[in-house]
């Protein structure tokens, strides 16, 4: 199992799938209409690093989190 | 280093503590950036959520590529509420000479607006509303839906 967090602004608590690759969270997350438009704008982090690579892969126990646009200061 | 307070920055004490800390570390230049609360579209102030472990390995990054041209860099920022007019965010560069420092700032300013994790909200008529038209989708952004 994985863990998905969501950051920042979008009001959603963590979810745990079963997933051994991006590929498979997208297609998870896809399925979320309220998510979706989310999706289109966020970047990605495993493990607290930034990913750009939908094949990268998972194991259990995997952190994916999901950040939304940004602005500080 | 990297200083995060809940509420505002206390401008004046940081800028004379970084000051004093290199008071005798023969840098040339000392250049900070303050961002301060405007007072716009009836706000009553900002609030700001952080993701301190990406922050904090952003910075690290930044230290490192200060450190390669001679220079260091400090940083403070708020977590939470900032009334108008003061300041949420402070940003300095020390060198041996300005033109590193002068650079350095323009460049790590604009990537802490496009890449920190950091997300900032509008307070206002008792609100939290998060600054959607003013945000930056950090490069990468879209990867789950396919368009990165």
């Amino acid at each position: 199992m994985i863990t998905i967090e969501f950051l920042g602004p979008i009001q959603k608590e963590k979810i745990t799938l079963e997933a051994s690759t991006l590929n498979d969270v997208a297609e998870h997350l896809n399925k979320d209409a309220e998510l979706k438009t989310w999706i289109e704008t966020c970047a990605v982090a495993v493990n607290d690093v930034m990913v750009m690579d939908l094949n990268t892969s998972l194991k259990s126990g995997d952190r994916v989190s999901l950040l939304p646009p940004v602005c500080g200061g | 280093m990297l200083e995060l307070f809940d509420g505002p920055v206390p401008v004046e004490e940081t800028l004379a503590r970084w000051y004093q800390e290199e008071a005798q570390s023969n840098y040339g230049a000392f250049i900070p950036f303050v961002g301060t609360i405007r007072e716009e579209d009836g706000i009553s102030g900002l609030s700001f959520d952080i993701y301190e472990p990406i922050l904090n390995s952003w910075y690290e990054a930044w230290v490192l590529k200060a450190k390669e041209a001679g220079a260091i860099i400090k940083m403070a920022h708020s977590r939470g509420d900032v009334p108008l007019h003061e300041s949420s965010y402070i940003a300095a560069i020390f060198s041996p000479k300005r033109r590193v420092a002068l650079e350095m700032i323009d460049e790590f300013v604009e990537d802490f607006k496009a890449s920190a994790p950091i997300w900032k909200y509008d307070l206002k008529d008792g609100q939290r509303i998060y600054a959607k038209d003013r945000s930056t989708a950090i490069n990468g952004a879209g990867l789950l839906g396919g368009k990165a």
